[in-house]
């Protein structure tokens, strides 16, 4: 009886926090599942009858003279550099990130919280303004091109802007606080006596990396991955900006659909496979960071 | 007493066993990194010029066309009056929420609501956008509203497991035994929760708020999805502006609206530090 109340009681204080949830996060996205199976408007939008084509187009196409169906190639080119282009971002934060939280998580007491404020306020900057930031070093009359030109290392600027380097280099410099502060969170925590036991066995510095640091702060590595794999992977901001209008990523090719594109039905399933995809892997990272039955402690 | 010279000192190289080769070397750089492009921004911000590479001297021209941009100053009191409703409104909630879900102890669904509420971090906002996009499109159609409710509620929404994470942490670290106090001394429930309670949920509480402020005023993705014709928030009107290259005017609302971030932030670390 207790504890009935008590779930009710728990229940109605969540009661307006869910509502507004409901209706302007969650429920929608249901509308969109809908969407997916719907025809194709003509003007945007969608009608009856119920239609598998929206879905058929995101891997296929149907040749319009033989209809001969094939794999569509110009949306897997997009899905594929989604994909590497978040995984290689994932990579590089995580290498030029574990330096950075080692050399915070190892500062004296007194300078520790100013460090962490320093990769914090880049963490809370608007990502729009970050991304204008990077845009400004990496153009051809930006600070990059016009060191190396002064320099004398090169005599014609480099076109980064508006190739995928330039979506690499972007998502890397907004989203590398992503991966730092969670890798520093678990350094924080990590006995440092087991460093001075590794070395006290004739272990180098390259094996206490490998075989002591990075299995305890396993972790931490795994959330700073999927926080930084899953923003890059729905990424929408940093492409258009950085990318330019060819190397679209999959957040602009959904939006495409309901813009220009006006395939509403192409555009629900294409969210609804990022979603999907963005599920799978938040359950890989549920997986590897719960610990197996027997193996606790 | 013939006096015996002083040992040579001994140069002994310290042995530290928490320095990794090249790590230092490596963080530098990235803190460099990190901030040489928003350093950049901000210097050209005042720049005299008509350009973001060559510097032409010190200038507010670019503020100052930016403060009688009427456009802008449509954007800008759009940005504050949503982002204060939405904080505002998400913190209330997510108080409500908080409270529902860590003082009654483990009950049923308990996990279901914390799911819930944490959907909006997990979910792309890509996703979000485009489902808001339907949803509203059709609500619009139905109802012929065209205001900024839309918009305030969408922010509500993704604000509210940004305010709920720093109120739950405070509620959890809070020691029970202060209510039982005032319980023991005939404090009704109601009295107890105003005089011990909410004083000492206060920091989580502003922390929350702070936090939702910063997120609403930050969206990019989801407002420009949500909102109609004309009601462009600061983030979405820079977007817009946004050709290629970085106009001079874009780059002074940044710079500004960097400012406002910063001094959110600091006043939230101090916030949540004096608590430590």
């Amino acid at each position: 009886m207790r504890r009935r109340s008590r779930a009710r009681a728990g229940w109605l204080l969540s009661a307006p926090a869910l509502l507004v949830l409901l209706v302007g996060a969650v429920g929608p996205l249901l509308v969109v599942l809908l969407y997916s199976f719907l025809t194709r408007g003509d003007y945007g939008g969608v009608r009856l009858p119920f239609s598998l084509e929206g879905w058929f187009r995101v891997f296929l196409r149907r040749d319009i003279f033989d209809g001969t169906v094939s794999l569509n190639t110009d949306h897997l080119s997009i899905f594929w550099r989604s994909i590497w282009l978040s995984l290689t971002t994932t990579l590089v934060t995580f290498v030029l990130g574990l330096p950075t939280a080692w050399f915070i998580a190892t500062r004296p007491e007194r300078s520790r919280p100013l460090w962490l404020f320093l990769i914090t306020i880049p963490f809370w900057t608007n990502l729009l303004i970050r991304t204008f930031a990077i845009l400004e070093v990496i153009r051809n009359e930006g600070l990059i091109n016009t060191v190396l030109m002064r320099l004398g290392l090169i005599s014609a600027p480099i076109q980064i802007l508006f190739t995928d380097w330039a979506t690499l280099i972007g998502m890397t410099y907004v989203y590398l606080p992503f991966m730092v502060l969670p890798l520093y969170a678990a350094i924080d925590r990590f006995d440092r006596r087991l460093l001075e036991a590794g070395y006290d066995l004739y272990a180098d510095r390259w094996r206490v990396l490998r075989r002591v640091i990075l299995p305890l702060i396993r972790p931490g590595i795994v959330a700073g991955c999927i926080l930084v794999f899953i923003p890059a992977l729905g990424a929408y901001v940093t492409p258009r900006v950085l990318g330019g209008g060819t190397n679209m990523m999959i957040g602009n090719f959904i939006e495409l659909q309901f813009g220009q594109g006006r395939n509403w039905p192409l555009g629900s399933a294409l969210a609804v496979t990022l979603l999907i995809a963005v599920m799978g892997a938040l359950l890989l990272y549920l997986r590897a960071t719960t610990p197996k039955g027997g193996h606790d402690g | 007493m013939a006096e015996t010279p002083p040992p040579p000192p001994v140069r002994r190289r310290t042995f530290s066993a928490t320095t990794l080769p090249g790590f230092a070397a490596v963080a530098v750089t990235v803190f460099v990194a990190l901030y040489l492009p928003i350093a950049t921004l901000v210097v050209f911000s005042f720049n005299a010029a008509n350009s973001m590479s060559d510097w032409g001297g010190f200038s507010l021209r670019w503020y100052e066309a930016a403060w009688a941009n009427r456009a802008v100053q449509e954007a800008a009191g759009r940005s504050l009056l949503i982002a204060t409703i939405a904080s505002l409104a998400s913190t209330v909630l997510a108080t409500l929420a908080a409270l529902g879900t860590t003082r009654q102890g483990p009950f049923r669904g308990r996990m279901a609501i914390w799911g819930a509420i944490n959907t909006p971090l997990m979910v792309p906002e890509i996703v979000t956008g485009v489902a808001l996009l339907i949803l509203f499109g059709t609500v619009r159609a139905w109802t012929g509203y065209q205001g900024l409710g839309y918009l305030v509620l969408a922010h509500t929404a993704f604000c509210i497991p940004f305010a709920y994470l720093p109120i739950r942490a405070r509620l959890e670290r809070m020691d029970r035994l202060l209510e039982l106090a005032a319980a023991d001394l005939y404090a009704s429930p109601r009295r107890a929760f105003l005089r011990i309670t909410l004083p000492l949920l206060m920091p989580g509480v502003l922390a929350g708020a702070m936090l939702a402020f910063v997120i609403s005023l930050d969206d990019v993705i989801i407002t420009e999805f949500v909102k109609s014709a004309g009601q462009d928030t600061l983030p979405t009107y820079m977007l817009g502006q946004f050709r290629r290259t970085l106009t001079p005017e874009v780059n002074a609302i940044a710079t500004a609206l960097l400012g406002l971030t910063l001094v959110l932030l600091t006043a939230f670390f101090l916030i949540t530090r004096r608590r430590g």
